[in-house]
């Protein structure tokens, strides 16, 4: 029997987690995918929002704003790239101005610090490549990028060091609720829970709606993604956002925390929760809309295209709280953007509702901090010299593109909640994540999963599952395959 | 550390190069290599049809690598494996890394970019549909079958007509899949004519020119590939999709000079060939730093690679008894009639050590075309040419000779006229 089950290993079910981790009690993480941040969390724009934008008063401004503030030390302390590179919302017509200033307003409502409506002139100083034809943009400090697959891997690993469980590859098929404690049914068996907390995603309200009355309805909302090789890097400094106006929502254009330029997303509702297909329509829409607010666009440095889903709920708002008629049930639903930055105070806050209803006992020694994958780009030369002569494997560049070594790929293989696949190693270490686009490492990164897992190498996946990515060896199905 | 010469990379370039040093008298030379061993991409190229021009006899790939390597080692010219240069300054000072010793430094008088080129991948191509395993480059497919034995797929599709890509479908073919088309963007192929008559051709493969990949279905593991004509645009035309059930898709769509490093220290790169901007020694825009192989512009045939970086070898070794030439008066190679580019882009006759070839590509397929080599409007060079076809490199040879008889050259022109 758990006290608590979270049921996803997202960026909110891993924030959950690892704020509840600092009370007594059994915890389980349940994951249907092999790995933490296998869905929205690890397909999407990557961006800390400032605040201003989610309706003043409503759950989504809350979260979002103390999210967005909750950021900076949570970085250092559990050690993911974060940085307030600043946000721009660029209005393109004078008539628009209005909606800018009503923005502005919005903002200021929600509490957010430092916002200024700067002109045209300043806009252009302040980012060079913006539209000739801007006219003005509202100008967040506060507004930031951070990296949305580490910043979910520590909150999990942080947690997993204070004691919670996570099961992999288990997927929830059903709940029963009997003697005051629920059984959750899983394709792995059955587990026992005196609390759920569903953080599931897009498919939070499917969960939601097996043990609630009040039913749910979340539409998966895709949107595809460009992004470009880390030469572009200085094309923009800030995250430069569209003013929704007469060209419909618009995409942002941004540097990542790494040194790319991301361009997206497209906003399109589809039926399925798996459908993370980008389409030529998609990708084309993208490419002409992110044109409107910058001046040319390098969208040929293009390394790589992806859609994720946004889990958005009829209502817009995120759906806190113990579900109607179904007691010890607390969803965690309808966390689209701004769901990455609200995802740290969404735990601060689920992890106090847990104590109120619970009475949870805080924990005497919680380990409040976490180390990441030690990156030897960030050390000094001598320091890099000596770990070197400690482990030589930081001396083995495994990955080119994004000099990532053969010592942070076992780091990343045999830390808590390690990696198991090519996209585990990936998230962790960026092997693969550069311009060719793991063309060169993949088969050196899936020799070392192999040896490091003690497993064939034919076993290895890009992301679990059925995703191998040998089928066997040279000449061992010869005539069969051709005969068919 | 100190070299006279550096060489960044032991492919077929980086070998040649620094064999040509130092018979030119070099004996201060390092090659510094990230791979396991010398020999570059070749070692996976265990098909034949290597060397016909350097050694007039057909070798695979890792037989025409292991003659130079020979040739290296005879010579005792220093390499490092598992090495890879983590940046070079204008000032030719390297840094790179191994295991053994650990952060390394390197002070070189002359340096020779010879690191080779990558495959366009998937992303670059942007082409729509889920993101599954069974997406290779056939470069990566091809390392996995040839050199560890691994089959990355069973029922393959090929997007691209590049080289690689026709190679890797006789491949596959041999080892026990099922290739099903190749399908090629452009209306004709990137590839040799040889290699489509005897990788595609001679296993009935279908090739299909102007089609392109328009869907990748399969969230784990790909499980099926539309395919569909495009128009003279080059998008797809609508109602003209095929459908194949398959789990793997190759991708041989291109290759792209990798140049990060150069990039890095300063060199000007052409925005046609990816690669450094270079004169008739094969000198960068930085003085002292040269570029050869496929780092400078992408080959059809590594024998005109190994011909290029001993060129650059030699001229590497004038650098370092000659120093910089203060007075340099270069001409712009110019052209016209569908030509893309020229490496050398520009030549001082002064500087022009031995004959020297002119090598470039042409932007489509032309019949029955004269091409002609100007000096100041003088055709010193006429050369038939029944078909020119982007995959294949074009060269002409510029003879010391023809310099000579053109003192006062102004002006130095290629042009591609109908026959």
């Amino acid at each position: 029997m758990y006290d608590i089950i979270i049921i996803g290993a997202g960026v909110t079910g891993c924030a959950v987690a690892r704020y509840l981790s600092r009370y007594e009690g059994r915890m389980l993480v349940l994951e249907k995918a092999e790995d933490v941040c296998c869905g929205t969390s690890k397909a999407n724009s990557a961006i800390v929002h400032a605040g201003f934008d989610a309706a003043h008063g409503s759950l989504m401004a809350k979260m979002n704003l103390e999210g967005n503030l909750m950021m900076p030390q949570l970085a250092k302390d559990l050690d993911f790239a974060f940085k307030m590179n600043g946000s721009l919302v660029v209005c393109m017509s004078e008539e628009d101005l209005p909606k800018l200033r009503a923005l502005y307003e919005n903002g200021v409502k929600n509490g957010v610090k430092e916002l200024e409506i700067v002109d045209a002139k300043r806009l252009h100083e302040l980012e060079p490549n913006v539209s000739k034809n801007a006219v003005a943009a509202l100008w967040a400090p506060t507004g930031g990028i951070v990296c949305p697959f580490n910043l979910t891997i520590a909150l999990a690993e942080n947690a997993f060091d204070n004691g919670v469980e996570f099961q992999f590859n288990t997927e929830v098929t059903g709940f029963t609720w009997e003697d005051g404690y629920w059984t959750i049914h899983t394709n792995h068996g059955d587990f026992e829970s005196r609390y759920v907390i569903n953080a599931a995603g897009v498919y939070s309200d499917v969960l939601h709606n097996m043990v609630s009355t009040r039913k749910l309805h979340i539409t998966p909302r895709r949107g595809d993604y460009c992004l470009l090789d880390k030469n572009t890097g200085s094309f923009v400094s800030h995250t430069i956002f569209q003013l929704p106006g007469k060209l419909g929502k618009g995409v942002l254009v941004s540097p990542t925390v790494h040194g790319n330029t991301i361009v997206g997303p497209t906003a399109i509702d589809i039926e399925d929760r798996e459908g993370t297909n980008t389409t030529a329509e998609g990708l084309n829409d993208l490419i002409e809309k992110a044109g409107a607010t910058v001046e040319n666009l390098p969208i040929r440095q293009t390394i790589t295209s992806f859609a994720g889903l946004r889990a958005h709920e009829d209502h817009h708002e995120f759906v806190i709280g113990e579900a109607e008629g179904a007691q010890q049930f607390i969803d965690c639903a309808g966390i689209e953007s701004p769901g990455l930055t609200s995802s740290p105070a969404i735990g601060l806050h689920v992890s106090e509702l847990m104590r109120n209803l619970m009475g949870l006992k805080e924990k005497e020694h919680f380990i409040a901090t976490r180390r990441g994958v030690l990156d030897p780009k960030t050390l000094s030369k001598e320091d890099y010299q000596k770990l070197i002569r400690e482990k030589p494997a930081y001396g083995q560049i495994i990955c080119r593109c994004e000099q990532v070594t053969e010592g942070e790929i076992l780091d990343a293989i045999h830390r808590p909640l390690g990696a198991k696949s090519l996209d585990g190693v990936k998230r962790r270490t960026r092997a693969g994540m550069g311009r060719c686009q793991a063309g060169f490492c993949s088969p050196r990164v899936m020799e070392i999963l192999a040896r490091e897992l003690h497993v064939e190498q034919s076993e290895i996946t890009k992301c679990g599952g059925a995703s191998r990515l040998i089928v066997g060896t040279n000449k061992d199905k010869l005539g069969e395959v051709q005969d068919k | 550390m100190r070299y006279d010469i550096v060489i960044i990379g032991g492919g077929p370039a980086g070998l040649s190069a620094a064999i040509a040093a130092y018979d030119a008298g070099c004996r201060s030379i390092l090659i510094l290599e990230r791979d396991v061993q010398l020999g570059g991409i070749l070692n996976q190229c265990i098909h034949n049809g290597f060397g016909l021009h350097t050694f007039g006899e057909e070798l695979t790939g890792p037989e025409y690598a292991a003659r130079y390597i020979t040739q290296a080692l005879d010579r005792k010219i220093e390499y490092k494996l598992n090495t890879m240069v983590l940046s070079i300054s204008e000032d030719k000072h390297i840094t790179a890394v191994n295991r053994e010793e650990g952060l390394i430094e390197i002070d070189a008088r002359a340096i020779i970019l010879t690191m080779g080129c990558r495959e366009r991948s998937r992303g670059a191509l942007n082409i729509p549909g889920y993101r599954p395993a069974g997406i290779y480059s056939a470069g990566t497919a091809q390392r996995l079958v040839n050199m560890e034995g691994f089959m990355p797929g069973r029922r393959v599709v090929i997007l691209g007509s590049g080289d690689i890509g026709l190679i890797m479908a006789r491949r596959m073919t041999l080892e026990g899949a099922k290739v099903l088309v190749v399908a090629e963007l452009l209306p004709y192929s990137g590839g040799l004519k040889r290699n489509i008559v005897q990788c595609l051709n001679d296993f009935d493969i279908p090739l299909k020119l102007s089609h392109t990949v328009v869907n990748i279905e399969g969230k784990e593991r790909v499980s099926g590939i539309t395919i569909a004509e495009v128009g003279p645009d080059r998008k797809p035309i609508p109602g003209t999709e095929i459908h194949y059930d398959c789990d793997t898709l190759l991708l041989s769509c291109g290759l792209i000079p990798e140049n990060e490093l150069s990039r890095g220290m300063g060199v000007d790169i052409s925005p046609v060939t990816n690669g450094p901007v270079v004169d008739e020694s094969l000198q960068t825009s930085i003085p002292g730093v040269f570029a050869a192989g496929n780092v400078l512009h992408v080959h059809d045939l590594v024998d005109y690679v190994s011909e290029e970086a001993a060129a650059a070898g030699r001229a590497a070794v004038r650098y370092l008894s000659q120093g910089e030439t203060a007075e340099r008066h270069e001409i712009p190679v110019t052209f016209e009639g569908g030509i893309r580019y020229t490496v050398p882009a520009s030549i001082d006759p002064k500087l022009v050590a031995d004959d020297l070839v002119l090598r470039f590509r042409v932007g489509g397929v032309m019949k029955k075309r004269v091409v002609k080599l100007l000096l100041d409007g003088d055709a010193v060079l006429t050369r038939k040419r029944p078909v020119m076809a982007p995959g294949e490199m074009e060269e002409l040879k510029l003879t010391k000779d023809m310099l000579d008889a053109h003192p006062s050259l102004t002006r130095i022109h290629i042009t591609v006229e109908e026959a």
